[in-house]
């Protein structure tokens, strides 16, 4: 064999090996961790008890540094009012941040609505946060692996990966995640995970005054919230987009959207 | 504070963090993928099939795909809030999303495509740089002409027969090969909407072979409506000279555009009578099924997109061209309009299925409305507003008037 | 067999892109404990999460120091209201802020003393005043005091 026909086996050769191998890194990721881990976060909301105040958003705002004034939040509240005829009126003013100093609805474009007292035949206000899906369509679309569930269930943003494409927002069916004013990455909430891994509570059950917050561990059966979900009547929100959320309601009304 | 804020308006209720997060440019995505598609069926059509009145347009438009193929990552990289870390998408990719798709299916069209244009040149190629190479005192600009035509035909200089009729059998395979994988580069964009089970009106096993059959319609008409401007400047050019010759090059110019417009022409029709009938069917079946979504999106596509969709989309965009086309007689004088209009609507099109399915809210009970940027205050709206559309629109022409340079495709008498 | 050169020519560049990622890929990027669907990321992110800053304390941080206001407020209407939803976070206090601004505008009480008398909702307990009647524009602070909440209201003299 001569020279020339050495050199081109050599880099067919070596071509082969690094096309396969690279095609391996891609197919067969390397599986780098693998277990079962002894914590499942699971969170419990009891809308009769939510009073509007709204303290567990500005609470979140500062505990996780998105800009207090800016219109997007990792949590909100909604007021739903319900009158005789059955007209439902919801809204959520700047997210709920400054609470519900009015009984108004909202109606976007600086228009309001006024219900009379005596027409309200049912009131309430129902929190919502990320519900850390067991099955979350967001991770499921990222292109680059830049938002992930992790081994205790919360499913969280790589801020240094994530290329801001935007399609994780648009996969959540329940309107949770927005990109960070400040970052331009994706971001929602992520039951405070830097205090829950250090046992302390999110910043908004902390805040909540009236207990409507809870947030628990589903594998362990003497979790006081674990009990909840398992003894009385709960609810899960939108559960027909299969995404298996974990956040549970008392008193979920079917006029919730 | 919120960029988002910016052009969306929101009304009734609606969460708070939706805002109308893909605008412009995701319109324009799908916009030129689908001309890259459909000029590269078109090219397809006759190497595949040698559809002979489509010989002059096929090479045309094989450039054409490849100028519209550098230009479509540049409306991503517009949209992405961090576009320096787009190659993300090539290092740790998540194939589970349609996205990750992108950049092996735009690396392995991109290739096919060169290597494609490569077979069809090389001869070309290897003629300019001998004819260079023998000249002595080459100017700045001959000299990187001949560096640029030597390197690029990766020293396979041998032109004799035989070796011209292999590049004319890898031309052919690869045009076979292309087709798929062009249809694959627009149908997984539809899949992208397809698959988002949280947006009712995306949500559709439809979507995939609407946005294809839709892209080869505007990729079809791209190249018609070019290569009448091209042949109508040609016109011009002999019907000034008034020499016989000159007469006769001007009837054969005629003739021959006359030809591959009739042909191509019935291409168009057969294709966007599939993209019409795909569309028209996934609207029965929604109102048909009337699903929970169903009031909101009536409320949507009846109301206030009402003109967006019927008006501009299905009529300006697709009644009127078809029927300007299918009148006995067509004349080039018909055709442009009508082409133009085709292009229009399937823009629409792209407009209608982006920002519609972001018009209502996750509530059902919603709506944001868009609006476009048109003066841009800042480098975000000028990305995502009136400013970034101009640029995306006007880079191909420029890319293939470059282009043309090596690979020419503006004369008459072409080598094949 | 000039027709293969193309060819080559991908193949090299996808070799030069292979070997670039080598590099490039974060070494613990990869499929964690929940597969590749859900579980494919940066292990290193997890531990950056949990490094992020803390910046509500709790009650049980304000009593070690401030135990005369946290246990007069126990005693009253407000013994569920967390310090710092009125004084905002502590952060690094007192070392970074020194003191904590307090939040003395009307709205802030007006989020549960606005009364909206909701059917089902634990709202309409709470005792409320109509904010456009009850002395409008005025801080509630000057009349109460949100730290003895049970006591009727006290007019201070300023």
């Amino acid at each position: 064999m001569n020279r020339r026909c050495f050199i081109k086996l050599a880099v067919k050769g070596t071509a082969a090996v690094v096309l396969a191998k690279g095609l391996d890194g891609i197919f067969r990721p390397a599986t780098v961790h693998a277990g079962t881990a002894p914590r499942r976060f699971v969170f419990l909301v009891d809308t009769y008890k939510c009073i509007g105040c709204g303290f567990c958003v500005k609470a979140c705002k500062l505990e996780n540094e998105i800009p207090f004034n800016a219109n997007v939040s990792r949590t909100w509240v909604e007021k739903y009012v319900v009158n005789a005829e059955g007209e439902v009126f919801a809204d959520t003013p700047q997210e709920a941040r400054n609470g519900f100093i009015t009984g108004r609805i909202d109606l976007g474009h600086g228009k309001f609505k006024d219900i009379p007292q005596e027409k309200i035949k049912k009131a309430f206000f129902v929190p919502k946060l990320c519900n850390q899906c067991a099955k979350p369509s967001c991770v499921q679309v990222c292109p680059v692996g830049a938002t992930y569930q992790n081994a205790d269930g919360v499913v969280l943003v790589d801020r240094k990966w994530c290329i801001g494409c935007g399609y994780c927002i648009m996969a959540c069916p329940y309107g949770m995640r927005f990109f960070h004013p400040v970052h331009h990455v994706a971001d929602k909430c992520n039951f405070c995970y830097h205090r829950i891994s250090q046992g302390m509570k999110p910043a908004c059950v902390q805040a909540c005054p009236t207990g409507t917050r809870q947030i628990g561990n589903i594998k362990d059966p003497e979790d006081p919230v674990t009990k909840i979900i398992r003894t009385q009547r709960v609810a899960v929100h939108k559960p027909e987009y299969g995404t298996d959320p974990q956040v549970y309601f008392i008193g979920l009304s079917e006029e919730v959207r | 504070m919120v960029l988002e804020s910016l052009w969306t308006v929101k009304e009734f209720f609606v969460y708070p963090n939706e805002y109308i997060y893909w605008a412009i440019q995701i319109v324009m995505y799908p916009f030129m993928t689908g001309l890259v598609a459909g000029a590269f069926v078109l090219s397809s059509l006759y190497h595949l099939f040698d559809i002979k009145p489509l010989k002059e347009i096929a090479r045309f438009a094989l450039v054409f795909s490849f100028a519209l193929l550098m230009v479509a990552p540049l409306t991503l990289l517009m949209h992405l809030a961090h576009p320096e870390r787009s190659f993300y998408v090539g290092l740790t990719p998540h194939f589970t999303s349609a996205i990750a798709a992108f950049g092996v299916v735009l690396f392995v069209y991109a290739s096919i495509v060169a290597s494609e244009l490569w077979f069809l040149f090389r001869k070309h190629l290897v003629e300019v740089s001998l004819k260079l190479k023998g000249k002595a005192n080459k100017s700045l600009a001959e000299k990187i002409k001949y560096w640029a035509h030597k390197i690029l035909t990766l020293g396979a200089m041998d032109v004799s027969d035989a070796s011209l009729k292999l590049d004319a059998k890898a031309v052919k395979i690869l045009a076979g090969v292309g087709v798929p994988i062009a249809c694959f580069l627009h149908g997984y964009a539809g899949f992208i909407f397809g698959s988002v089970k949280a947006n009712a009106l995306w949500m559709t096993p439809l979507m995939p072979v609407i946005f294809i059959m839709s892209a080869i319609v505007s990729g079809v008409a791209f190249c018609m409506l070019i290569y009448i401007v091209i042949m109508e400047m040609k016109k011009f050019i002999a019907s000034r000279k008034r020499s016989t010759t000159s007469s006769n090059t001007l009837k054969e110019i005629k003739g021959v555009e006359m030809n591959a417009m009739q042909t191509t022409v019935k291409y168009l029709i057969f294709f966007m009578i599939f993209s019409i009938s795909l569309e028209l069917l996934d609207l029965v079946f929604r109102s048909y099924t009337a699903v929970k979504s169903w009031d909101i999106l009536r409320n949507v596509i009846y109301g206030k997109d009402f003109i967006n969709i019927f008006l501009l989309q299905y009529f300006l965009g697709n009644l009127v061209p078809f029927i300007l086309l299918l009148l006995p007689g067509l004349t080039v004088r018909r055709a442009v309009p009508a082409l133009l209009l085709v292009l229009f609507g399937i823009f629409m099109m792209r407009w209608n299925v982006v920002i519609g399915g972001q018009s209502f809210s996750l509530t059902f009970s919603g709506y944001m409305d868009y609006q476009l940027p048109i003066i841009p205050r800042s480098l975000e709206t000028f990305k995502e507003g009136l400013g970034g559309v101009l640029l995306i629109a006007v880079m191909p022409f420029i890319l293939f008037w470059i282009f043309n340079k090596i690979f020419p495709v503006l004369e008459t008498k072409g080598t094949d | 067999m000039h027709v293969l050169r193309p060819l080559y020519v991908v193949l090299t560049l996808v070799a030069i892109i292979f070997i670039a990622r080598i590099f490039w890929i974060p070494d613990d990027f990869g499929i964690h404990e929940q597969g590749y669907t859900y579980g494919w990321y940066r292990q290193t992110n997890v531990e950056e999460w949990k490094d992020f800053t803390v910046k509500y304390r709790g009650r049980d941080f304000c009593i070690n120091c401030h135990a005369l206001q946290t246990q007069k407020l126990a005693s009253a209407h407000h013994k569920n209201i967390e310090c710092e939803n009125c004084h905002g976070p502590a952060l690094a206090h007192p070392a970074e802020p020194l003191k904590l601004v307090l939040d003395r505008s009307r709205e802030l009480c007006l989020r549960c003393h606005t009364r909206l008398i909701y059917p089902t909702s634990q709202r309409s307990q709470i005792k409320g005043i109509n904010p456009d009647q009850h002395n409008p524009g005025l801080e509630c602070a000057l009349c109460h005091n949100p730290h003895e909440a049970s006591r009727p209201q006290v007019r201070r003299s300023k």
